[in-house]
């Protein structure tokens, strides 16, 4: 190994390491506001990335489908709560409108859009608006009954949510994969690297949306809101701040991330429907690294998650994936260590 | 997921069980969800096509999913031969799943049709029999294509399971005859998001040629990823790969690629000599009429010639005994050991009692990717 190649290993950990960050965050974020452990957040990136693929090919998605009948099911969840509570029909009626409404609207725009062909920037952001469409909808139909639930029971929710996306996703995109066309076909030489464009959009992306974030939790109403739903939750509620569209925000957070990392990936490997799962459970190790509880914890430790990746499958290709996931283990052991307090309750 | 596909499916099996018990019971099970899933459904499609007897008897065929996962494909062969009391078990497509259900055909004294080439200790398959070709056969294939090529050092990228590790065996050895060496041995998961640290390895050994050892659309990446290092030597890949996917996938990047595949992917183009031809061509216009052009691949050709060799051993076997009792099944194991050549799409098969892999040394065909289909070389 000469610096060259460690140059290489090190850019090539960084790009993916990006992504990972981006995951991380999506972990971090879903679980201080509402305490679920996050597994399908991979799910998003594989719909984000074959839903483009689709779109590409000039045929309507399978998840404007799949958009469309979990809609009718969290409205229809809505308005009989909503009944339940008020007796009143036209509130119930009122409130499953207001959850049909967008997902119906972004379903008849894809299906008008999807033959016409638009340039690739335009199909990827309807995929984003699509993937993203899922977050809250997922709250809803998975989570929301459970709010008050310990993390346990909304872990197993999620190994079912998680198995029920992929199945979902092999029904509607097929078992083999898809590579998109990169978005910037470029190639700078910097030495003895060569950076491509995808992996510069890569970087900018991943660190507009950080920035973006942080902007997002210190400055805006919203995003301090969250906050608040994230350190009390009785607290927050107590000064008028709804839990459930904390949640549902949080999720369609998790889900536009979800979607962008996976149009980021898309161009540079080959994207089957279950793709997700490993790259978003080296996001999770990444959010594990921060404690599941700071951003740029998060980051920090996607960033160290990609270069072991990249430096291990140089070293030791067939154990790759066994020394990312078992440095899992050293790293809670000297988080207990160092935190000795209990993480059950935030 | 799974167990509604299992319970939709032991729905249909029950309708049409009980009444008919002379019947030829197939028990099938295929990865038709998880990672293998891309090689179990085409089989599944073709399986829809069978014809509806076997040398004059009606057949019953029960299709399990075992998710690509070896212990439901232990429970699905316990329920076929417990249960189902099958005449013959198929299946399944992925490695580690086969060679687990091949335990339950042993104990059970089942025939066995596995869909992939199994690797067993000898004596663990006397009732396995492999449909596809053995790895021996196919790296014979690339081997005698590289030294005509003058390859003298090749690169080797494969899987981490089972499919990579038996490749990696039977093309150091059949190399190792012909003075070929592999000078680089790497290998990554197919849900990998890159291949970089490996492509270094392997271009900085700069080997004549590179043998990717991948399957279906997962093999174009690992491909993609080594040019990227700047490699510009030969490729190839394995018969898991040969499917339109490859193309399809990894667009111009692969041209030149050369594939190591049975007949069945471009029969047209075979000599009119190669016994397969015909049953090859009937094969790719059938499942291209059912499921669209040019859709015919390796699995979906596995699954084609299981009626074809039953509709030999079976009235061998029915002259001996009647379908459903453990001496039907003595018998058509060993009507398959000495029926001798039977010609089947993928080749020619001749299973003795030693030998349960069959196919004949000169069976692989090397293809090349010429505008993005297959060329015969």
């Amino acid at each position: 190994m000469d610096a060259t190649i460690a140059s290489i290993l090190l850019l090539d950990g960084l790009t993916n390491g990006a992504v990972y960050a981006l995951l991380g965050l999506a972990t971090v974020l879903v679980f201080t506001v509402t305490r679920v452990i996050f597994i399908p957040q991979g799910e998003f990136v594989a719909y984000g990335a074959l839903t483009l693929a689709i779109l590409q090919t000039g045929k309507v998605p399978g998840t404007v489908w799949l958009l469309l009948c979990m809609a009718v099911v969290a409205a229809s969840m809505e308005a009989v709560s909503r009944w339940r509570h008020h007796r009143n029909p036209v509130a119930a009626l009122q409130s499953a409108f207001k959850v049909l409404v967008l997902p119906v609207l972004l379903s008849m725009v894809t299906v008008w859009a999807a033959p016409q062909m638009f340039p690739l920037e335009v199909q990827a952001v309807l995929s984003a608006a699509i993937v993203t469409a899922f977050g809250p909808l997922v709250y809803r139909v998975a989570y929301q009954s459970l709010e008050d639930a310990t993390p346990l029971v909304l872990l197993i929710v999620s190994v079912g949510v998680h198995f029920a996306m992929t199945g979902l996703g092999l029904l509607f995109f097929g078992a083999e994969g898809f590579r998109n066309p990169p978005f910037l076909d470029l190639r700078v030489s910097l030495g003895p690297l060569s950076i491509t464009g995808q992996a510069m959009i890569t970087f900018a992306c991943s660190l507009a949306l950080i920035v973006l974030l942080w902007l997002f939790f210190e400055r805006a109403l919203l995003g301090k809101a969250l906050r608040a739903t994230a350190v009390n939750r009785l607290g927050a509620r107590l000064m008028g701040i709804s839990s459930h569209s904390s949640g549902q925000l949080a999720f369609a957070m998790a889900a536009l991330i979800g979607a962008l990392s996976g149009l980021l990936i898309g161009p540079s490997t080959t994207v089957f429907y279950d793709s997700g799962f490993l790259i978003g459970l080296k996001g999770f190790v990444a959010a594990v690294v921060a404690g599941l509880s700071s951003y740029p914890g998060a980051m920090v430790g996607a960033l160290f998650v990609g270069i072991v990746e990249a430096f291990g499958s140089f070293w030791a290709s067939a154990f790759k994936e066994v020394i990312v996931f078992t440095m899992i283990l050293p790293i809670l052991l000297w988080r207990s260590l160092q935190g000795g307090h209990s993480d059950e309750e935030h | 997921m799974k167990f509604a596909t299992k319970l939709i499916a032991t729905a249909a099996a029950s309708l049409v069980s009980g009444l008919a018990l002379a019947d030829i019971t197939i028990g099938i099970s295929l990865p038709l969800t998880g990672p293998a899933s891309g090689l179990g459904i085409p089989m599944k499609n073709q399986i829809a096509l069978w014809p509806e007897k076997i040398g004059g008897e009606k057949i019953k065929v029960i299709v399990l999913d075992d998710a690509t996962d070896p212990t439901n494909g232990v429970k699905n062969a316990r329920r076929f031969v417990t249960e189902d009391k099958v005449d013959v078990i198929v299946g399944s497509a992925a490695t580690p799943v086969g060679i687990a259900m091949a335990d339950v055909a042993l104990e059970s004294k089942t025939v066995q049709l596995a869909a992939t080439p199994i690797g067993l200790p000898p004596g663990k398959d006397a009732w396995s029999f492999r449909m596809p070709q053995s790895n021996d056969v196919m790296a014979h294939a690339i081997v005698q294509h590289m030294k005509k090529q003058g390859v003298k050092t090749v690169g080797f990228l494969g899987y981490t399971d089972a499919y990579g590790e038996q490749w990696l065996k039977a093309f150091t050895a059949a190399g190792e005859k012909e003075g070929i060496k592999l000078v680089a041995v790497e290998r990554f998961a197919r849900a990998d998001t890159s291949v970089t640290a490996q492509a270094l390895k392997l271009t900085a050994a700069n080997p004549d040629a590179m043998l990717v050892v991948a399957s279906g659309s997962g093999a174009a990446m690992p491909q993609l990823g080594i040019i990227e290092r700047g490699y510009k030597g030969k490729f190839y890949q394995t018969h898991a790969a040969a499917t339109k996917d490859l193309p399809r996938v990894g667009g111009k990047a692969v041209e030149g690629t050369y594939v190591v595949s049975g007949p069945v992917i471009a029969p047209e183009q075979l000599p009119d000599s190669n016994p397969s031809k015909k049953l090859a061509m009937d094969y790719m216009v059938k499942y291209g009429n059912a499921y669209g052009k040019d859709s015919h691949n390796q699995f979906g050709g596995h699954a084609y010639d299981v009626p074809v060799v039953l509709e030999k051993a079976v009235p061998l076997a029915l002259k001996k005994a009647k379908p459903g009792t453990p001496e039907f099944r003595a018998a058509l194991k060993d009507a398959l050991e000495t029926m001798g050549r039977t010609v089947v799409a993928h080749g020619t098969l001749n299973w003795t009692k030693d030998d349960h892999w069959g196919y004949t040394m000169d069976t692989g065909v090397i293809v090349k990717v010429v505008n993005g289909d297959f060329q015969i070389e």
